[in-house]
């Protein structure tokens, strides 16, 4: 028998809530769900085994539809939040010094002690026809009478983008604070210009790190469901949505199991499609974040 | 500077330049010329502004004051990478994410030569500083003196008119670097390119270079010839920087006659101005004589019967430290390559030489 020494049973104690975590949340639910996913009910508490869930998915245009939409949808937002956090991780990293770093990186996450709905929420009061930006337009004269600024798609991906920023800028802010300075001056001296420091030293020294920051963002997005339905309201169209309906509303599981096991294997297609075009290898990424 | 006889065009001239940092001056009114096609070093211990001059050269950093002329022309609002000038770094700063032949290929990318005559110019290159066939290996697969070469392969691959270098040797290991140090010399005698080199180690220095500036405290001490630095060193500073030294504190007692704070009294090489007060006085090791026989060195101006205390064998360098009888001032003393005394034992007498001309003094 293993003897159980103090400095073992720390370290089974330590490790317990992540197994545990791991398991009962993320492994178990999911199995139970793939086998929901496979079954068809025929009679009140029977059951049988069918592909009839996944058949109804690419029958009904509105479910794909929503469903490459999401997908194309969180593509552009992960786009837009790397050029935009990308310009503000590089004044982090490599201009600001000392305390107006310091300054700058609580910036960022300050926005992040308040609750995601609470953030959600604050848009709303900015964005609806009686909030503060139409009201604004309106009195200086940029349009006639306020205008009703929710329920866009710009409006989803503005607050789609905000609320996946922070975890796009810190792997970026940690890759490029590795790179070496000299390296830029040295390409520098060789005769490069900016645009082409940035493609040839800047990005690939960062790549794993982008890689990182755009597999975060685009899973958040492609997994959040609180913003495109409180930003975008009845119209939003967004899958999570639809797997919510399922479950909730029209209390069919089979058929909610189902899309969320289709949104899982797109999102993995997906990030491994990225990472193979970009030629980034997923434990290089990882350990960026 | 003085003016020297030669007749080579000015490469580089650096006119009255000044750096200066929050209450600090980096580099002061610092003015030199390096001729076409000469080996130039900048010696001078570590924070002497060494690197501020350097990258003030390249144009990382823009001077306070003065003008820095390249190839005849002014360089004031020249952008480093418009500049006919390529820099060593003192990391190498060698680019991890390209290979080898990439690395050397960049710069000739960015003039837009094609990819054929690029791989055509970096294999040529790269064999010229004895690394054929490597141009598609990754960087992290070098080692330490490969990638010396290859950082200088990647500048001199785009014929600039000066090549700067920042202590590029630093990172070597010793055995390396006394091989790339005559590597560097022979490869710049073929290529002709004016180098400009940044040391705190004096044989570096003194090994590769035609001449050399001994900087201390932003400002050059003394500008010359490798020999004239050793044997005609004009202030204390570069006396002790260069070469090994017994070092001396006293007084002038008249100007070919001093005195140290021991009670020592030396004859030396007549001062100029001649004046008397605090001095420091100067004696390279190899110079002084050293017997068993007073007899031997009677034809010394200075003769000193001394103690020996303790033998440092190093080789060629071997040395041994003595304590004169009379006031216990101690001297390190070379011995001779020969192998004569080498069988000194601590507390044997001894009489050492020294000629007047062997003793350096500098007033302050
Ligand atoms: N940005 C700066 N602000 C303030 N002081 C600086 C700055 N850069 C350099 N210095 C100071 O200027 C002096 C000269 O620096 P420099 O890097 O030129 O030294 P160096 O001779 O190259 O030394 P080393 O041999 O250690 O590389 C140093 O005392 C340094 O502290
Ligand atoms: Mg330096």
């Amino acid at each position: 028998m293993n003897t159980l020494t103090p400095k073992r049973l720390t370290l089974y104690l330590l490790l317990a809530p992540a197994i545990l975590w791991l398991l009962l949340l993320i492994i178990l639910p999911h199995v139970g769900m793939g086998m929901i996913s496979f079954r068809e009910r025929i009679g009140p508490g029977e059951f049988a085994g069918s592909l009839k869930q996944y058949r109804t998915f690419f029958e009904e245009p509105l479910y794909w539809n929503t469903f490459v939409r999401t997908a194309v949808m969180s593509l552009i937002a992960t786009i837009m939040a790397l050029v935009m956090a990308f310009p503000v991780a590089w004044t982090i990293a490599k201009v600001a010094k000392g305390r107006l770093k310091a300054l700058m990186l609580a910036a960022t996450l300050l926005p992040f002690w308040a609750s995601e709905l609470v953030r959600t929420l604050g848009w709303l009061i900015l964005l609806r026809g009686s909030g503060v930006i139409p009201q604004f337009l309106a009195f200086i004269g940029v349009t006639d009478q306020p205008v009703e600024l929710l329920y866009h798609d710009a409006t989803i991906l503005v607050g789609l983008i905000y609320s996946s920023l922070l975890f796009m800028l810190v792997p970026l802010i940690n890759a490029l604070e590795t790179l070496d300075d000299s390296l830029i001056e040295a390409a520098y001296d060789l005769g490069g210009n900016r645009l082409n420091i940035l493609r040839k030293i800047i990005i690939p020294h960062a790549a794993p790190g982008i890689a990182a920051g755009s597999i975060m963002v685009f899973m958040l997005t492609l997994g959040n469901y609180l913003t495109p339905v409180v930003l975008g309201g009845k119209s939003s169209m967004w899958f999570t949505e639809q797997i919510y309906t399922q479950f909730i509303t029209r209390f069919n599981w089979e058929q909610g199991a189902a899309f969320a096991f289709l949104l899982l294997g797109l999102s993995s297609v997906l990030v491994w499609l990225g990472l193979k075009i970009t030629g980034q290898r997923f434990a290089d990424a990882m350990r960026r974040t | 500077m003085q003016t020297s006889s030669n007749t080579a065009p000015i490469d580089l001239s650096v006119q009255e330049v000044s750096k200066h940092y929050t209450n600090f001056t980096a580099v002061n009114r610092l003015s030199l010329d390096v001729p076409k096609g000469s080996f130039f070093s900048i010696l001078g211990p570590s924070g002497c502004g060494k690197t501020t001059l350097l990258r003030m050269i390249a144009g990382f950093i823009t001077p306070d004051e003065g003008d820095i002329v390249i190839g005849g022309k002014s360089m004031r609002n020249v952008a480093p990478n418009r500049r006919p000038v390529n820099m060593v770094f003192q990391h190498l700063a060698l680019f991890p994410m390209m290979s080898v032949g990439e690395n050397v290929g960049y710069g000739l990318a960015r003039r837009g030569l094609t990819k054929g005559e690029i791989s055509k110019k970096a294999d040529a290159m790269l064999e010229r500083v004895g690394l054929p066939g490597i141009a598609g290996k990754r960087i992290d697969q070098l080692s330490g003196g490969q990638k010396q070469r290859v950082a200088i392969a990647r500048s001199l691959v785009l014929e600039p008119t000066l090549l700067l270098l920042d202590e590029p040797l630093g990172a070597l290991d010793l055995k390396l670097r006394e091989h790339m140090k005559l590597e560097l010399k022979q490869l710049q005698n073929e290529v002709g390119t004016t180098f400009v080199y940044i040391t705190h180690d004096q044989s570096e220095a003194l090994v590769m270079s035609d001449r050399v500036a001994v900087m201390n405290k932003g400002q050059f001490e003394q500008v010359g010839t490798p020999q004239e630095l050793y044997y005609h060193p004009k202030t204390a500073f570069v006396a002790g920087f260069v070469g090994n030294s017994n070092r001396l504190e006293g007084v002038l007692t008249n100007a070919a006659e001093g005195k140290t704070a021991s009670g020592l009294t030396l004859a030396l090489t007549p001062t100029q101005p001649a004046s008397s007060g605090a001095t420091s006085m100067f004696i390279r090791p190899e110079t002084i004589a050293l017997s068993r026989q007073e007899t031997e060195i009677a034809s010394f101006a200075n003769r000193l019967p001394c103690k020996v205390e303790t033998l440092f064998f190093d080789g060629a360098n071997s040395t041994v430290q003595v304590k004169e009888v009379a006031t216990g001032t101690q001297l390190h003393v070379a011995l001779p390559h020969t192998g004569q005394h080498s069988d000194l034992v601590p507390g044997e007498t001894v009489f050492i030489g020294i000629r007047a001309e062997h003793v350096q003094a500098f007033q302050g």
